[in-house]
């Protein structure tokens, strides 16, 4: 009886004040009892994909809003990952639990060699490098058409579990659990670091900090992540072609995010659960599709550049002149040191 | 072969240099990375297309008023959508990337998807050495090579350009110093449009026009700036002359080599950058290490 008293205190004090955690609860609680409203396999099949493409900007999030180190290429640890992935299901015939792990440390490896080049790079210049790797990767791939498959693609892939009902619960259990983890990272002694490393890296050195050590391991989690993603989505459409090393796949990632808001991971994870379902309910548009989810982007951060849930969450929360916690607008005084919000 | 590689080196380095300097430009100017740089260059060989093909006009007129509409166009898009927010530079970017892909959706549904060609300017070729040069190459080159010129003259001895070059070094001390740096920006935004749509306008007949053509040269024209150092028109102008004979030089003479093309200039890059990371002219300022 007591933990019950606790547990609603809990809720009472530390959620239900503030209106951005209600949301994010109710986001949780819907995905997940989503299917008893609806077994319809085709909204079950979008918001599986927007799970799995949400881990995918989330690991961006991590490598690009955090750190600073901003990826134009990110599509790169996608891709190996699908082909990977693919290859060890297709050719040795192992099952999805060991291939997606074994398609994420191939991108961890890929992140390492693409690191290691890259670390004396800066700003645009690290952005539009990164850029290079996936189109020089993709022009392999065209070459060696027999063992990639070239420009069709690997298929005939197993799935990632026999009933669609699964493969929606393994992709939206996985996001929760790696989102909340990246949110976790960036919240810790090492987040600290990757903040100030993109706030300012030699500063960071100066203070004794192997900046080197702490960039790679970005690059390192960043491409852990978003080749689970990869493995994932191959696994869930059964396919890994060239068009998950494309520009515009990197380019995702970063619409996503930064539409969402860029640095806060939730923010990824809101953006693509906005505009991925978004994009398919426009089908019903047919060739006015791709403008008008253009537009859409276009106007949405022409009046909210720093994003839609920064700028939602700065509508309906304030932060305390005094303690810096963050308060509803509605309240008059600070939740915590009750200093006057007016 | 050889003279192959020269005749197509050239061109492309000429039309490449254009579209770099013009990115480069307006890099400098406002710290814009204008993804929808080569969408300009789409648009404006779309429009000669429309004005030239379409609605009959004689090129003197058409291309004139397709690089003047694309250059409106061009300050319209900046005044609108990326000075209100100039602060968010990632949320800029992301919109230059909206703004191509309005232009590519815009261009599919009033011409659709098949693949145009706009006829020449000129016919016509001529026999140099056993080589077979065709007026309109000549033509490309010469052009080129005169806006190049003209932007270099620009920059360096009019009021306007010391203007651009004090903004690039410094925003903050030029708008200190009285200078309307938006104004500034929107005037770069137009030089650097209209370098993108002249080129636009010269390849025209060159290439084959489809919506999504801009993808490619966006690639390389980021490669090429990033090669020669962001923001240093010199470095644009070796760099576009580097990547396009290199691109030129696989495509004859590998096989696969349309497959590998990008990919061995990115790998150029690459290893250009891993030596020197600001690129072969590029600095690196004290106030943005």
């Amino acid at each position: 009886m007591a933990e019950i008293k606790m547990a609603l205190r809990y809720i009472r004090n530390e959620i239900l004040v503030l209106p951005t955690r209600v949301i994010g609860v109710v986001f949780v609680i819907a995905l997940l009892l989503l299917p008893l409203l609806t077994q319809d396999m085709y909204i079950l099949r979008i918001l599986a994909i927007a799970a799995i493409f949400a881990i995918f900007a989330a690991s961006w999030d991590l490598l690009s809003g955090f750190v600073g180190q901003v990826s134009f290429g990110h599509a790169l640890f996608f891709g190996v990952s699908a082909y990977t992935t693919a290859l060890l299901n297709l050719r040795l015939g192992w099952p999805p639990f060991i291939t997606i792990p074994i398609g994420a440390l191939a991108a961890v490896v890929v992140g390492l060699l693409v690191g290691i080049p890259c670390l004396r790079l800066k700003g645009p210049y690290l952005g539009l490098a990164t850029l290079a790797f996936p189109i020089m990767l993709m022009g392999v791939i065209f070459v060696f058409p027999g063992f990639f498959g070239g420009e069709l693609g690997i298929s005939g892939i197993t799935r990632l579990a026999a009933l669609r009902i699964h493969e929606y619960y393994i992709a939206v259990v996985l996001m929760l659990v790696l989102c909340f983890i990246m949110w976790k990272i960036t919240d810790s002694k090492i987040g600290i670091i990757f903040h100030a490393i993109r706030e300012d890296e030699i500063a960071v050195r100066a203070s004794g900090i192997n900046t080197i050590k702490f960039k790679l391991l970005a690059f390192c989690l960043s491409g852990f992540f978003a080749g689970i993603s990869g493995g994932l989505f191959t696994h869930f459409l059964r396919i890994a072609g060239p068009s998950m090393l494309a520009v515009l796949m990197s380019f995702q990632a970063i619409i996503w995010t930064i539409f969402g808001g860029i640095a806060t991971i939730y923010g990824a994870v809101a953006g693509v659960f906005i505009l991925y379902p978004t994009l398919e309910i426009l089908r019903a548009a047919a060739e006015y599709r791709m403008l008008i989810f253009a537009l859409i982007v276009l106007l949405v951060l022409r009046v909210m550049p720093e994003g839609i849930t920064t700028f939602i969450r700065d509508k309906i929360e304030r932060e305390c002149p005094r303690c810096k916690v963050r308060n509803a607008v509605t309240r008059k005084e600070c939740r915590v040191c009750f200093a006057d919000m007016r | 072969m050889l003279s192959d590689i020269l005749v197509y080196g050239l061109m492309n380095g000429a039309v490449y240099a254009m579209l770099a300097v013009g990115f480069s430009l307006i890099f400098g100017a406002a710290r814009i990375i204008n993804l929808a740089h080569t969408a300009f260059f789409m648009v404006a060989a779309y429009a000669v297309f429309y004005t030239g093909t379409s609605m009959a006009l004689h090129p003197v007129i058409a291309i004139p008023l397709s690089i003047l509409i694309v250059t409106l166009v061009g300050v319209f898009v900046y005044y609108v959508f990326m000075e209100p927010i100039r602060e968010h530079e990632t949320a800029v970017l992301i919109i230059t990337v909206a703004v191509a892909l309005v232009f590519q959706e815009l261009i599919l549904i009033i011409f659709g998807g098949h693949y145009r060609g706009v006829s020449s300017i000129v016919s016509g070729y001529i026999n140099p050495l056993g080589l077979r040069i065709s007026y309109q190459y000549l033509l490309t080159i010469g052009v080129v090579s005169l806006s190049l010129v003209a932007v270099w003259l620009v920059l360096m001895k009019t009021r306007l350009g010391v203007a651009i070059r004090s903004s690039a070094q410094d925003r903050e001390i030029a708008n200190l110093m009285g200078m309307n740096v938006a104004n500034i920006a929107a005037a770069t935004m137009a030089l650097s449009v209209g370098l993108a749509a002249i080129a636009g306008v010269m390849v025209a007949p060159l290439y084959t026009l489809e919506p999504h053509m801009w993808l490619d040269p966006l690639v390389l024209v980021l490669a090429i700036v990033i090669l020669g150092g962001l923001g240093s028109i010199k470095g644009s102008f070796v760099g576009a002359l580097i990547l396009a004979f290199i691109e030129v030089t696989v495509v004859f003479t590998m096989p696969g080599g349309a497959f590998l093309k990008v990919a061995i200039a990115l790998a150029i890059m690459l290893v250009i950058l891993v030596v020197r990371p600001e690129g072969l002219f590029g600095v690196y300022l004290e106030g943005e290490r």
